[in-house]
């Protein structure tokens, strides 16, 4: 069957898509986004982790005929939805990720360490300057999961980063510092205001 | 496999008809994962999401009309007054992304023992709304589960909503897992206080082949209850009362030895949580009672 839905804010197309197959199999195997990790595969890890209308979901639990219609937002759109959602919403009406950019998109720029010269949304930066990678497998979830929170609780506590996060497993148990990054975005977020 | 994708309440039911064979899936938080590691492979796949009104839920005199495809998410936010139980429960389901996405109505479809919702609707007392092209009906909750992961839907029917009374009293949630998130539950416990009829429900996840109520223990606690006179005077529960009650509540788990605990762990961890949810509730009645008497 085909699947059209918007992705990183661009409208795609998938075809060929098996009726039992995940969102994130569509997003990894057919538009070539492999952002979003498989691990679990049944919704323990968090891993996968993309928003649906805006909310955090484990793409890999989403039938991809279900997302027909609607809007998904991937970690490699994440740093342009960031953007856009700081400037108040989309003043050009050419906002969002093509699927090219998104395909290509590294954290690399002129730096791969410090993430220099990349354009990154704050949570990616805060987890670089944090030293929350480890082997860097369950970050995109991460990012997802920690940046909705931010969006809806800009001063959370340490229980809610926690209780946010919580279906998030990080197999290099590199928590602290994850919980590090996830307080420097937010306090970074409550300076800028 | 086919994905049905109907657009309305009545082309679902029209599906359903017409492919009794055919799975429900809402949320996906059960089915996919069947899916995903070939488990199963229906033929037919009967997408709710275009639903629009499963998600809804409103709120009567009596009870809660909860739309099969509410998420957990949205019970622990919006109905913590009027079920205080089940926002309880949906607290301990998974993690925020499985909150997001599944409901109770899936929850009764799967039917499974461990299911976190079934404890809280057992308490509460609930009705399910099942309808089928042939028509409507309500199955009360105690007649819904007939077996392991079996319920009582005929295969053209669908699960619409449940009908949950409010809360007329205290209630409590308790699951006893290994950690605190991303947990199926070893054996759960709900119970609630219903100070209007003067008596206490129950319900027990995981210990037993479906979940049950613990009949024997409510009747033992309602008569004790009433012969001491405590809904009136407010005092606090005999020790040897709540005991009984635990003891009561621990026979009637029926359960098995599994990779998550042991029969007579999961009989002795029930009566725990029988006593505890107990003093809670009964505590917070007390509470309530004293100020609504203005006393000291």
């Amino acid at each position: 069957m085909r699947v059209n839905f918007t992705v990183n804010g661009r409208p795609q197309e998938a075809d060929d898509v098996w009726e039992g197959e995940s969102l994130l199999y569509v997003l990894r195997e057919r538009l070539g986004l492999p952002g979003s990790k498989n691990a679990c595969e049944q919704g323990e890890c968090g891993s996968c982790t993309v928003r649906l209308d805006g909310v955090p979901v484990c793409s890999c639990l989403v039938a991809a005929g279900q997302v027909e219609g609607r809007e998904v937002v991937t970690v490699e759109g994440l740093a342009d939805f960031a953007k856009q959602r700081a400037e108040g919403g989309c003043a050009s009406g050419a906002c969002g990720t093509s699927l090219q950019n998104a395909q290509e998109w590294q954290a690399q720029g002129t730096d791969s360490q410090t993430g220099e010269g990349t354009e990154l949304s704050p949570i990616q930066q805060a987890f670089i300057d944090a030293g929350a990678v480890q082997c860097g497998f369950c970050t995109p979830g991460l990012l997802v999961a920690a940046d909705e929170m931010l969006e809806r609780n800009p001063n959370p506590t340490d229980a809610d980063i926690r209780e946010a996060l919580s279906g998030n497993l990080c197999r290099c148990t590199g928590y602290e510092k994850i919980m590090d990054a996830v307080r420097l975005a937010a306090a970074r977020q409550s300076e800028a205001v | 496999m086919d994905f049905l994708r109907p657009a309305s309440w009545e082309e679902a039911l029209a599906a359903k008809a017409e492919h009794p064979t055919a799975v429900p899936i809402a949320g996906g938080t059960d089915v996919m994962v069947e899916i995903n590691f070939d488990h199963r492979r229906p033929e037919y796949l009967l997408d709710l999401n275009r639903i629009g009104d499963l998600g809804e839920w409103e709120v009567g005199e009596e009870s809660v009309r909860l739309g099969a495809s509410v998420p957990y998410t949205k019970i622990m936010e919006n109905l913590r007054a009027e079920l205080p139980g089940l926002a309880l429960a949906s607290h301990t389901v998974a993690s925020p992304q499985i909150r997001n996405r599944g409901g109770v109505g899936g929850n009764l479809g799967t039917a499974s023992p461990a299911g976190d919702a079934h404890p809280a609707l057992l308490a509460a007392g609930a009705e399910v709304e099942v309808e089928s092209v042939r028509g409507s009906r309500r199955i009360p909750i105690d007649a819904f589960y007939t077996g392991v992961k079996r319920n009582a839907l005929a295969a053209d029917e669908l699960i619409r909503a449940v009908h949950v009374k409010k809360a007329d009293g205290p209630q409590q949630f308790s699951k006893v897992g290994t950690r605190n998130a991303m947990v199926i539950a070893v054996c759960a416990f709900g119970l609630a206080l219903h100070p209007g009829t003067r008596s206490v429900r129950t319900g027990i996840g995981s210990a037993a082949p479906t979940p049950v109520r613990a009949r024997a223990a409510e009747e033992f606690l309602n008569a004790a209850l009433e012969e001491g006179g405590f809904w009136d005077n407010g005092r606090i529960i005999t020790p040897s009362v709540a005991k009984q009650f635990a003891d009561l509540c621990s026979a009637a788990c029926n359960p098995i030895d599994d990779v998550r605990g042991t029969a007579s762990y999961r009989r002795h961890a029930v009566g725990v949580m029988a006593r505890r949810t107990l003093t809670w509730t009964w505590e917070s009645y007390r509470g309530a009672r004293r100020t609504t008497e203005g006393a000291a």
